[in-house]
Order: C-alpha cells, then structure tokens, then sequence
C-alpha cells in the first residue's frame, strides 16, 4: 500500500473525506446559525436540538407513516421550519427589543425541552435509520473507498449552501430580507411586511437545521442528545468564522471538518479539542472571526 | 435554622444544595451585577473540584488545605479565562465562555489524573482542624455550612462596596462609566477573577461532600443549571440565587426518579417562563410585589 | 430584604417537610426496617438499557416471587433506578438508598464506572452490592473490597474464551476499538493477555468515547493498520454500531470482526446475516437445557425478549441473596456476606457456584458460534454450543489477582 507521512493512503483519504463530510453538517448548521444571528440577531441555541428533532423526525416519517428517504427530504424540513414559526410567533418576537442574551437563553430552553422530551420517548440508544437503497455500497476510487451515501451527503449540502447563498446574496427575495432585518421601520415604510420577512429568515435558518437532520439520520446514530454534541463544536465555528457572514461560516465549516479529519489521522486525541484551540488562538489574533464583522 | 436543619432533613441534600447556592451567588456576582453572560462556569466549579479530587486523594492532604487548592486552581483559570474574553461583549463573551469551557472539559476527559470517564473516586473526607472528623455527614454540614457563609459574605461586601458600585455602573451604562475614566476592563476582569475562585470555592467544597468527581462537574448543562439557579431565583438580587439553587437541587433530587428526562424538559420550560414573563425571578418578582404593597421605592 | 428572608424561611420549613417524609427510621432487630428492600440500579433508557435495564427489574421480581415474597416473616421489596451510565448519579442514588431508604443490598450495576462507585459507597455503608452488569475485572483486583461480589462475568471471562478461540481460527494480529473507560480498557487489556499467550500480536488500538455516535473513523483506523482481527473492547449499542459501520465500509469482508462482550440482544438487533460465524462467550443462553428454557420463556411472557445473561445473573444473585438471608437469620451485611461465601450455589443461571475471598462468583462459561440464517430455527434461535470452559479455567486464577484483601 503506498504511504504519506506513514500512513496508508486509504486511511489518510478516509479520514479527509469523513472530515469532509462532517465539515459539510458544520457548514450548513453554521450557515443556519449565521443566517439568523446575522439578521435577527438572535443565537439559536435550539439549532442542535432542531437538526435532532430533523433526524427524528426522518425516522418517524419511515417507521409511522412509512415515508421513505425521498418523501423525508422534502417534508421533514418543512415541517422543522413550520414549528420554528410557531416557536418564533409565539415566543421569540417578544424578545427582539430586549439585550439579545434573552433570546439565548429562551432558545437555550427550548432546546432543553425538546432534547428532554425525545429523551423521554425514546432513550438514547438510538434508533436505527438504513441506507436507502439508490445509495447503498461504495465506490473503489482505488486509493480510497468512497460510501456512496457519504458522497450524497457531500453533494446535497454543498448544493443547500450554494443555494442558500445565493437566494439570500443575489435574488431580489434575499434583497429584501436583508433589507427588512437590517431596518425595519424604512423597509415596512416602502410597504413590505416586515414581520413576516423576519419570521422566514427564522424559518429558512431552522429549515436548514432540518434538512441537515435528514441527510444524517441514516449516516449516523439518531439520539436525541446528537443535537447537543454537535451545538457546541458549531458554536466554535460560528465564532471562529464570524458571526453574521454567510460564506464565511461555510467556508470555516468544510475547513475546520477536513482539519479535524487530519487531525485523527496523526493525533486521534486531540481531535476534539483541535476546533476550540484554533478558536482560542483566532480570538487572541483577530477577535471578531476570519471573515467577521462585529456589530 | 441553617444550625437545625441538618437534624430533619437529609444532610447531604443540604450540602449539595448549599455548593450551588454559593455556586450561583459566585456566577450572580457576574451576571446580575456586571451584566456578563458566561455560559462556561462549569470549567471553575470542576477544575476546582478535580484539583481538590486529585490533591486530597493521590498527595493526602487534608481536606481544607485541598479546597484551598482547588480555589486557587480555578482563580489561576478564571485568570486565564479573563484575559482571553474580557473584552468581547453580551453575545459573544457567552459564546466564547462556552468554547473555552468546553477546552477544559475536553483536557479533563483526555486526562490520566482525573480518570476520564470514571472520575475521581473514593476522596477521603478526612479530618478537619485533626480532630474533627468529617466522614459524619453532620459535621460535615457545619463545615460546608461555615465555607457557604464566608463565601456569601465576601460576596455580599464585594456587591456594596464602591468596587461593587462601579460593577453596577458598568452593568448599567458601561460607555457612560468609561467616559468617567473608569478602566472598565480592569473592573470586569477582577469581577471575572472573583466570580471564578468563589465558583471554585463551591467546587471544591462539592468534591469533599460527595467523594468522588466526574465530568458531569465540568460539562457544560451544569454552566447551563446554574444560569437557571440565578435566572429563577432572580438575578441582581442577594438571595435570588441561593432560592434558585435549593429550588432546583430539591426539583431535581425529588423528580429524576418519578419522571427521568422529564425533568430536563421542566427544566427548559421554566427557563422559557422566567425569560418571558418573569425577568426578575423569585426572589425579585417577590420583592417587586412587596414593594408594591407597602408603598415604599427599594433602596 | 425582610420578605424574602421570610420567603426563604417558609421556603425551608417546606423543603424540610417534604424531606422529613423521606426519612427511614433506622429499626433494631433481626431484618432492618422490617422489610428486606432490594435495590436494582441500572441503565434503563441508554445503550445498556437492552442488555439489562427494565429487564434486570423484572428479573429482580421474579426471584422475589420464586422465593416466596417473604423471608423471616419480613417482606421482600424491589426499587429500582436510571443512572443514566453516569458513575456520579449512581454514587448519589446508592447513598440516598442506603442513608435514607433503608435499602439492604444493591444489584446489576451495569456501566463499570458506576458499578465501581456504587461499590465503593456500598463498601463505605457496610451494605452489600452484588455486579452482574459491569464486567471490569477491577472489582476483584484493584477495587475489591469485602461488601462486593462480582457475579455474572467478567472481561477476563469473555475476553480470553473469545480471544483464544479466534486465534486458533487464523485471526493472529489484532486491532482493538476500546470502549474509553474502565470497562473498555479491562476488557482489552484481558483479551490481549490471553492473545498473546497463545501467540497472536496486537497491533495497536483506537480509543472511542462511550456511545459514540459514528465509529466509522475508528474503523478507518482499524483498516489501516492492516490488522486480521479488529477486537471490539465494547458493549451493548456501542457494538451493535461499531458492526454495522464495519458492513457499511466493507470492512468485514476483509478483516474479522470480534465482539468480545456480546448479548443475545446485539444479535437480535443487528440479525444473522451480519453476525453469522461470530465466537460467543457467555456464562447463559436460554436454550441451554430444559430449566433454562422453562424460566427464560416466564421471563419472555413478562419482558418480551429473551433473558440475557446479565438479567439471568440478576435473577440468580437476588435469589441467591434471599437463600443466604433465610440462612443467616438476618439481613446484616456481615453475617449475610459470610453465608455467601460459604454456600454453594444452585439454581438455573449457575450449578456449583461459589464465591471465592476476592468476590468473584465462580462458575462455568461457554463458548458459543452465531448459526447463519439457515441453521436457525425461528427468532431468537442464534447459538450453538462449540465448548463448555470449566469456573477454575474461565476467571482469572487467584494466584495472579492484585486485589489487597487476599493474603499471598
């Protein structure tokens, strides 16, 4: 088998590509969050416990009404993004012209009763989700096994960003959410409904979480604490990449996954706590993230 | 009371109650009286509570010269902490409170000395002063008690000192305070550096009650117990947090058997009642009320 | 400032009211409290919770109402609790147990962490704790204490029967996915020993943390190093994942996968086409002989699935208990620890077992093959017996034990 730096090629392209993979779920969880933050400046703290509640619901979708894969894909996150309108109707609006740390701890509570009713239901065993079967097996690339799931997984995320992007940086729809977000009172004087324009940029936001779930549910245990595990390593992200830029938290998300993917290669200890080294030293270096503007 | 109690109630509920009540007090310092948010206070109470761990059980010291180094341990981490997030405000302090947080946790997972996932355990409780021994849980209750109420008191005087008075100034109207030439940094860092070692001071003292330490110390759901503690019992009020940490030690020791989970979820609810429709809290909703009757201002 | 001191006041009497209700009355006489309370502590919502959990409950029950509900006249009480795999919580729930419920002996323990706690705060109370659920070979080495009984299994147990007969089978070099605690870590360590007494060489190991939720990483690793057997130092749902990753890489077609703690649950979960042709040991199976199969289908009728060996350990060491209660004439922990270690042992989870100095319950282990899909008969139907390994040749001899109670 051929070697880089002592390690066998398949072992070291594995574990990018896992890394890669995990980038993409911090990718659109960050993106998510950034959305969000940058608009509504409100930190989701329920986004952990919403991309869970996306993976539950997958399975639910599957073992109650025996929607397949497909069927998830399309209304799991819709469905996530409908109670994050309910969350954001009834209870978040209240909030915005309060220290925006209430929002934090009033999400950080929603995220409690969520994570604790699933825990409830349904232990944290976890539940068993398969492969659908279009991707089931894996491609031998020859010096790497690529699982064709993993490859979906990396094509549907990187697409959700992309698209993402540019509804939100190039459309006119995108336009006037930023606008809305940014100053309400001109926004709403030129006619636009303002209100609602914020509750969608929450929904888009929430959605994501959703459709991130999904594409996990078959690639990873599906546990009601998966939401939690994940919330903080994104908040790190979100930190390190700049709250409030869109890109930037995409770029920081695949960027920190394919390191932390290296990372296991040489040093498997160290690889949970590589992402909240490189945003201490980020912090001492330029406080407000690689690509941040500080509001 | 405090001098009875132990006779009636099961004393080691008390003791658990008493750690976060000083817990609390230590993050209210921060946050009902500095205004600062950290998400990350685990990482004193359990750094502490590991220091204190490993040096009472591994080196045999005795177990006041061992919470003596647990304090100072997180005090030297709260130090570190400090300058690293001092001047980053609201959102981001608490963001970066939990990162940090999570560092530590990490470190002590990967750790020989604290034993991972196994934890700390069997920490002789030893005997305090030589003579009085501390493995009955009665006089153990005394000298908790006694460690709560010095912890309280420095607490207390540091919120109605001038010290304190500029601390609120800050919390108020912190571009006002630096425009009447008050190095606010400092200010925050020294409140940072005090709310770290009194968090470490309940830490520590938590290791020697309960004789063993895990990660849960360190996890970042106990940086999130006590932002409830202060958050129900009312923040900005002298006794908020200790209402707030006997409430919630005694939901929690009362319901995990009769619900399990269920009780993160009346956990998350409360938190969700207290951000919108009681602000103040226990303690001060009650106060407010109060005030309201007799007809007097709060001084 | 006055209303809330008076708000804290009543705030207090409250609390001490409802405190004061919890309190046990310490009692003398033959039986405590006049009531033998049985606690079963246990994992009950976690990746243990198949392997033992509400099952250990019920199997704590039915020993109950096999021996009568009663002894000395006093009656027989169960309680049970979740400690969430979490050593703190379990420590916390056997003090309040032994402090202020009037508990007399705790059972299961499953999770090693939390059954060391527990045994430690036990050996602290004076109360007895008997493990069938956590398999660290501390519990007679490094951490025995005499209020501990290590009853079902152990790592060396399983480890060294399921290691040697793999390595008989051509699997010589190893790589070990370890389970990062103390259960993970005695069960690699046991298995290693007994690897390479009989020649074979470990190759390196990977460290995963409890319930990790994607082992595909650690498997990578496991591929990389080329080794033939990749060992799974783990239980329960961190197996069931650790197997089912191996089959989503393809990487059980080119190396052997061996579970060095496996339930009949895993394979029940994960199925024959997966597990077909995996090596086994186990100190129960329910389809062993006719007693085996009699009360494992009472314990279906109530539980749903068939009993697993730690279940089977439950039932056993709480009837085992209540025989050396009746025998000893009370229920305190000295007298009753001694009949333990003098009486021999006998019902359907164990012939001729005994309870060495070290707190190790001796008795036969097996080694099982999982049938492929054709050789079974219908669910449930998954071993067949390759070798019965004799108490004295299954657990680690008292001659190597580090524990310090024993004299050398």
């Amino acid at each position: 088998m051929n070697q880089v730096f002592g390690v066998p090629l398949p072992a070291l392209f594995g574990q990018l590509m896992l890394g890669l993979v995990s980038g993409c779920f911090y990718a659109m969880l960050s993106l998510g969050l950034a959305i969000i933050f940058g608009m509504l400046n409100i930190i989701n703290f329920a986004h952990g416990a919403l991309y869970m509640m996306g993976a539950v619901f997958t399975w639910i979708a599957l073992e109650q009404f025996g929607l397949g894969y497909w069927w998830a894909l399309l209304l799991v996150p819709l469905v996530v993004a409908l109670f994050g309108v309910v969350v954001e109707r009834t209870m978040l609006h209240r909030l915005y012209k309060l220290d925006n740390l209430y929002g934090l701890l009033l999400t950080f509570g929603i995220a409690l009763v969520m994570e604790g009713f699933f825990r409830q239901r349904y232990g944290v065993s976890g539940l068993p989700y398969s492969i659908p079967d279009r991707f089931a097996g894996a491609f031998n690339l020859g010096f790497m096994f690529l699982p064709k799931y993993r490859a979906w997984v990396i094509f549907a995320s990187l697409a959700t960003c992309f698209a993402t992007w540019f509804v939100i940086e190039r459309t006119p729809m995108g336009a006037y959410l930023r606008a809305a977000t940014e100053n309400p009172k001109l926004v709403q004087a030129f006619g636009i409904n303002v209100p609602v324009m914020i509750t969608l940029t929450y929904a888009i936001g929430v959605g994501l979480a959703g459709l991130a779930g999904v594409l996990a549910a078959p690639a990873t245990q599906i546990s009601p604490l998966m939401g939690s595990n994940l919330i903080i390593v994104v908040f790190a992200v979100v930190v390190i990449g700049g709250m409030g830029s869109i890109l930037g938290s995409v770029v920081t998300g695949l960027a920190l996954g394919l390191i932390e993917g290296l990372t296991k290669v040489f040093y498997s200890q160290a690889a949970n706590t590589v992402v909240f080294l490189i945003m201490a030293l980020v912090l001492l270096v330029r406080p407000s993230g690689l690509f941040g503007k500080e509001r | 009371m405090g001098l009875v109690a132990p006779f009636v109630v099961y004393p080691i509920f008390l003791m658990h109650a008493l750690c976060f009540a000083l817990f609390a007090c230590a993050f209210n310092l921060l946050l009902g009286y500095t205004g600062l948010l950290s998400f990350g206070h685990a990482a004193f109470f359990g750094a502490a509570a590991y220091t204190t761990g490993y040096t009472v059980k591994m080196m045999g010291l005795g177990p006041a010269a061992g919470i003596l180094a647990g304090t100072v341990a997180a005090m030297v981490l709260g130090s570190v902490f400090g300058m690293l997030v001092i001047r980053r405000q609201g959102i981001y302090f608490a963001m970066i409170t939990l990162a940090l947080a999570q560092l530590v946790y990490f470190f002590f997972l990967q750790s020989s000395f604290t034993g991972g996932e196994d934890g700390i355990q069997g920490i002789p409780r030893g005997h305090f002063l030589w003579i009085i021994n501390l493995g009955d849980d009665r006089k153990l209750y005394y000298f908790v008690l006694a460690i709560f109420l010095v912890g309280f008191v420095v607490i207390h005087r540091t919120i109605h000192s001038p010290f304190g008075q500029v601390l609120n100034a800050i919390r108020e109207n912190e571009p006002r305070a630096v425009s009447l030439g008050y190095d606010v940094n400092k200010y925050k860092l020294q409140a940072f550096v005090i709310s770290a070692a009194l968090s470490g001071l309940a830490g520590a003292t938590y290791a020697i009650v309960f004789t063993f330490v895990t990660l849960t110390s360190a996890d970042w759901h106990t940086s999130g117990d006590v932002v409830l503690m202060t958050l129900l019992g009312g923040m900005g009020t002298v006794f908020g947090p200790i209402v707030g940490a006997f409430a919630l030690v005694s939901l929690q020791s009362q319901l995990a058997d009769k619900v399990g989970s269920f009780v993160t979820v009346i956990m998350g609810g409360m938190f969700i009642v207290c951000v919108l429709l009681l602000r103040n809290g226990i303690v001060g909703e009650l106060s407010g009320l109060y005030y309201r009757v007799v007809g007097r201002r709060p001084d | 400032m006055k209303r809330t001191l008076i708000r804290m006041l009543l705030g207090c009497l409250l609390l001490t009211a409802v405190q004061a209700g919890a309190q046990a009355k310490a009692g003398g006489g033959k039986i405590s409290d006049g009531v033998v309370k049985i606690g079963v502590i246990t994992d009950l919502s976690g990746l243990y919770s198949d392997l033992s959990g509400q099952g250990s409950v019920i199997a704590a029950q039915m020993a109950v109402a096999d021996f009568g509900g009663k002894v000395l006249g006093a009656p027989v009480q169960v309680v049970s609790a979740d400690h969430q795999d979490k050593p703190d919580v379990a420590a916390s729930k056997a003090r309040d147990w032994f402090d202020t419920q009037g508990v007399d002996v705790i059972v299961d323990g499953v999770h090693s962490g939390a059954g060391l706690a527990v045994s430690k705060v036990a050996a602290e109370k004076h109360r007895i704790f008997i493990d069938s659920g956590a398999g660290s070979t501390r519990f007679t080495n490094e951490d025995c204490n005499p209020y501990t009984i290590h009853y079902a299994y152990d790592t060396y147990a399983t480890g060294s029967a399921t290691g040697k007969a793999v390595v008989q089978h051509g699997g010589k070099t190893w790589f070990f996915i370890t389970a990062d605690y103390a259960f993970g870590k005695s069960l690699q360590q046991d298995t290693t020993t007994a690897v390479t007494a009989v020649g074979g060489k470990v190759l390196g190991s990977a460290l995963a943390p409890l319930n990790t939720p994607d082992f595909s990483s650690y498997l990578l690793q496991a591929q990389g190093s080329g080794a033939q057997v990749i060992g799974l130092a783990n239980a329960g749902g961190d197996t069931i994942n650790s197997i089912k990753a191996a089959s989503e890489f393809g990487i059980n077609k080119k190396q052997t996968l061996a579970g060095l703690l496996v339930f009949i649950t895993d394979i029940h979960a994960l199925g024959l086409q997966v597990t077909q042709g995996m090596y086994v040991a186990s100190g129960f199976y329910w389809d062993m002989n006719d007693e085996t199969r009699k009360w494992s289908k009472a314990f279906f009728a109530k539980a749903n699935k068939m009993p697993t060996m730690v279940q089977a350990g439950v039932y056993s060491s709480v009837l085992e208990y209540l025989r050396a209660v009746q025998a000893a004439g009370t229920d305190d922990a000295d007298a009753v620890m001694k009949k333990l270690k003098e009486m021999k042992l006998n019902d359907v989870f164990v012939k001729n077992g005994y309870i060495r100095a070290d707190g190790r319950m001796v008795h036969d282990f097996y080694l099982f093959q999982v049938k492929s899909p054709s050789e079974s008969k219908g669910p449930w139907d998954y071993y067949k017996l390759i070798a019965t390994v004799p108490g004295d040749q299954a657990f680690q001899p008292l001659s190597l034990s580090r524990c310090p109670m024993i004299k050398k």
